[in-house]
């Protein structure tokens, strides 16, 4: 009998939402354990800020330039390498339960596999997954949660907040107290919202296996994702009056605009409303118009999510603990990308590569049979990592179509097997505007440059020292003092940037 | 709000001829089209039922032999405005370019159907390749 695997991913969770990374507002005490026993990562990095890249990346191991999701709304190829395939073959049951997005969720023409399986009432298998119970942000679409809502409590299914509006572009509409824009009062029942269907969903395919089975779990939380639409029942958790502005966010809106013209243009022009280079970030939304109120609602209800998968987490964790698993279960915890929530102004995400979107919480927390010792991980590490690092878990080779590698135990083992470069991709092509960047994070900068496009011609690229510079206020790309790191940092990113998979894959949907 | 578009194209080693008599016989785009399940002609109506039991009337506007141009409005209301246009251009007698360009809005819309398209057009070639006529 070997080591149990359990995958937990949020979805745009900021590192600094969580209390063992020194966040105040959501108290995660189930998250906070696993990193006392376990590694914590001060510095995971995704190579996309958006999902379907970074949930590919995770999958496979790969960047998004070789498995080939170079922005969502392209469908990861059914023939990807998948590292659940891989533990598959070494025997373990696997399962995916909660939010894939793998392939789009807008599909009209059922073109695409992963919306197959609640339309047909099965559950996989795909991907290596021989159990695949698929949920999203809400209780619309292909997927298993929304037709369990429909099924069990149809009218639940419009208390959720109306993810698109009537032009089928991500809403703007505004709610809860500030009229912030995705928020939304939800009268659902706890019990009947997603957080909880997907820890019952996991804790009920436990409870199917044997108890010498090794088994995989990847349980993959929708939020803290907008929109943000916990139950009611909850929001007394977090008083949104009580929150204080993020460190981010400068109140004054001449600061805000100092800050946004030090970056390359698409910066001012998204928060101007001129230009949105990201459909998840709603069209007619002016993120110029955001108060500082809505930014601190925004913020609490965030926290409520948080705290309610954290719950759901506990309620998993017991469940393992009572099938007599715990001391063989490897815990490991991590996102798909952050989100701005209130930084520069922004919300949301988009093609703006600082640690509002960049900087994850990762939490590895071994099989206490394997007597880890704890520590706190500074080098970076990418999410093309977490594949590899299954892998030894499972105590087989990693294979070499994976272009990451085990997650280091501590800065020791960092040092000593080469990490400290991580690189992150965007390209995205939106109705006529296209943004491309590469960026490498290493020895404390991160470094952007811009490739041409209709925003940029090639010259922008934006430096950060995020050692002096944590806000990542002062864009140093231009500072003749910096010629020579930026020179390195730039030659080291295109040293190791990988080719391009040809022919690229058109986009398929929105999202 | 301005339109979407979107266009793909594809070389199919195949006559224009050949190509046209199957993207401009609007009864067969269940033949090429993925996702489309079913289909009925009437007049120059066209009904589509998608694989998600999505049904979508449509309006032909042109469908041209000589031009080798079949052009279509889904009337569906969701639609505030659409067209899809397919055109074959003979590249020479054996081969023929074959394009496929949608505007719509909602411009997301355009999108969508691009998906559909750019897979269908992959069929088409992979129908017509080396047929003759």
């Amino acid at each position: 009998m070997g080591r149990k695997i359990l995958f937990v991913t949020t979805d745009q969770q900021r590192y600094d939402t969580l209390g063992c990374n020194g966040g105040i507002l959501s108290r995660t005490p189930t998250i906070d354990a696993l990193a006392a026993r376990g590694y914590r990562y001060e510095r995971a990095v995704p190579q996309s800020v958006v999902c379907m890249p970074s949930r590919s990346t995770l999958l496979t191991g790969q960047y998004p330039s070789t498995h080939g999701v170079w922005m969502n709304g392209v469908p990861l190829p059914a023939d990807a390498p998948s590292v659940a395939v891989e533990l598959q073959r070494a025997g373990y049951r696997t399962a995916l339960i909660g939010k894939p997005h793998f392939e789009p969720f807008v599909d009209p023409f059922a073109l695409f596999a992963e919306n197959s399986f609640a339309r047909a009432g099965t559950f996989g298998p795909h991907r290596g997954f021989e159990h695949f119970e698929t949920a999203t942000h809400g209780a619309i679409g292909p997927l298993h949660y929304a037709q369990w809502l429909a099924r069990e409590h149809p009218e639940a299914v419009g208390m959720f907040y109306r993810v698109l509006d009537n032009d089928l572009e991500v809403n703007a509409l505004g709610g809860g107290d500030t009229g912030a824009p995705q928020v939304h009062d939800n009268p659902i029942p706890r019990e009947w919202y997603h957080t909880d269907w997907v820890a019952d969903r996991t804790i009920s395919w436990l409870d199917s296996l044997a108890a010498d089975d090794d088994w995989f779990c990847w349980l993959s939380f929708p939020d803290p994702h907008h929109p943000w639409d916990p139950p009611v029942s909850e929001m007394h958790r977090v008083n949104w009056r009580d929150v204080p502005l993020p460190a981010g966010y400068p109140e004054s809106a001449a600061e805000r605009e100092v800050l946004l013209d030090r970056k390359p243009r698409h910066w001012r022009a998204w928060y101007d409303g001129t230009v949105v280079s990201n459909y998840e970030a709603p069209l007619s939304w002016v993120p110029a118009t955001m108060t500082a109120d809505q930014v601190r609602e925004v913020n609490a209800r965030n926290a409520v999510e948080i705290e309610l998968i954290d719950e759901a987490l506990g309620r998993v964790l017991r469940a393992v603990e009572q099938r007599g698993w715990g001391d063989d279960v490897d815990v490991i915890f991590t996102t798909d990308h952050g989100e701005l929530q209130g930084d520069f102004g922004l919300l949301f995400k988009g093609p703006y590569h600082v640690d509002g979107l960049m900087r994850l919480p990762l939490i590895w927390a071994p099989a206490r049979n394997s007597a880890p010792t704890a520590a706190s991980v500074a080098t970076p590490v990418g999410l093309l990592d977490v594949a590899p690092t299954f892998c030894t878990i499972a105590g087989i080779d990693v294979p070499s179509w994976m272009e990451g590698s085990p997650l280091p135990i501590d800065d020791s083992d960092a040092s000593t097997r080469g990490f400290g470069r991580v690189l992150t991709e965007w390209d995205s092509e939106l109705f006529g505007v296209t943004v491309s960047l590469r960026t490498i994070t290493r020895d404390g900068w991160v470094c952007s440059t811009y490739l041409p496009g209709t925003m940029h011609d090639g010259s922008e690229g934006e430096l950060y020292n995020i050692v002096d510079d944590p806000l990542q206020r002062v864009n140093r790309w231009d500072d003749p003092a910096c010629a020579a790191v930026k020179s390195d940092l730039i030659a080291d990113l295109w040293d190791h940037q990988p080719a391009p998979r040809a022919p690229r894959i058109i986009v398929q949907a929105p999202v | 709000m301005a339109l979407g578009a979107i266009r793909h194209h594809v070389v199919v080693e195949a006559s224009a001829d050949v190509v046209w008599d199957v993207v401009g016989n609007p009864a067969r785009i269940t033949e090429w089209f993925p996702g489309i399940v079913g289909c009925e002609v009437v007049g120059s109506t066209r009904t589509i039922t998608t694989a998600t039991g999505l049904t979508m009337p449509e309006n032909i506007l042109i469908n041209d032999p000589v031009l080798r141009r079949f052009q279509y409005q889904i009337t569906l209301a969701t639609f505030a405005f659409h067209r899809g246009t397919l055109d074959v251009l003979a590249l020479d007698d054996r081969r023929c370019i074959v394009v496929y360009s949608t505007e719509a809005d909602p411009r997301a819309m355009a999108m969508m159907i691009g998906a559909g398209a750019a897979k269908a057009l992959d069929n088409v070639k992979a129908m017509c390749k080396g047929a003759t006529r």
